[in-house]
């Protein structure tokens, strides 16, 4: 399982590649999250990041069938259509993938420590927290999946 | 007690400090408390510490609910609802 909470870009085939090695292996199932629109900057709280990401990889093991996770976070000055953030999960069977994958997701964009700052022509502003993204973790807890 | 607090996005901004050190009372000794503690000083922590303000906390990097308990030597961190991803 890899957390990295970085400043530099990650290639999705290098870290697909990384976790398929093995011949147990038969679905890897994978999300990337792009810059949309506006440049920003992210800032995080280094440590509890990594700790919180670990937490929620391990509740998804806990859940499903989770060979090997590789999560990755990036941080700093972002330009639109800039790679964000990268979550795969191998494992034997593509519905195991899948949710896990979209668990991690879900709670990351509600528990982990980080911040998104948009610099707009008006000036830059802190991006308020969405109520979707607290349901999309929500209806996990609520068994509805 | 000593305590280390830090600061996360607007509220760092708005506090103008990434964090600092802190001598607490005997009777600050929960996060709530250490909220009214912070708001009493006025001006932009007044804002930041208000009661409507939607604030979290993390005690040694768990993230926690406002009547966690607090010790000497802990780290508390106080930042806006996060939106990463």
């Amino acid at each position: 399982m890899k957390v990295a909470v970085q400043r530099e870009d990650f290639d999705l085939g290098a870290e697909v590649r990384a976790i398929s090695r093995s011949d147990k292996v038969g679905a890897v199932a994978s999300f990337v999250g792009l810059v949309r629109d506006v440049r920003m900057t992210l800032e995080h709280y280094p440590g509890m990041t990594e700790r919180e990401i670990r937490k929620i990889v391990d509740e998804a093991a806990k859940r499903w069938q989770v060979m090997d996770c590789t999560v990755i976070h990036r941080y700093g000055d972002l330009q639109p259509n800039d790679q964000i953030v990268l979550v795969a999960v191998a494992s034997a069977h593509r519905g195991d993938a899948f949710a896990a994958c979209e668990f991690i997701m879900d709670y990351l964009k509600t528990r982990a420590p980080f911040w998104k700052k948009e610099h707009r022509a008006g000036g830059a502003t802190w991006v308020e927290s969405r109520a979707a993204d607290d349901e999309a973790a929500e209806r996990w807890k609520q068994g509805e999946r | 007690m000593k305590v280390k607090l830090l600061f996360f996005a607007a509220l760092r901004e708005q506090l103008g400090r990434p964090a600092e050190e802190l001598e607490l009372p005997a009777n600050v000794n929960t996060v709530t408390a250490l909220r009214d503690h912070l708001r009493a000083r006025g001006g932009a922590w007044a804002n930041v510490f208000a009661p409507n303000r939607p604030v979290r906390a993390a005690v040694n990097q768990d993230m926690v609910q406002p009547e966690a308990r607090i010790k000497a030597g802990d780290e508390v961190a106080f930042f806006p609802p996060v939106t990463g991803g």
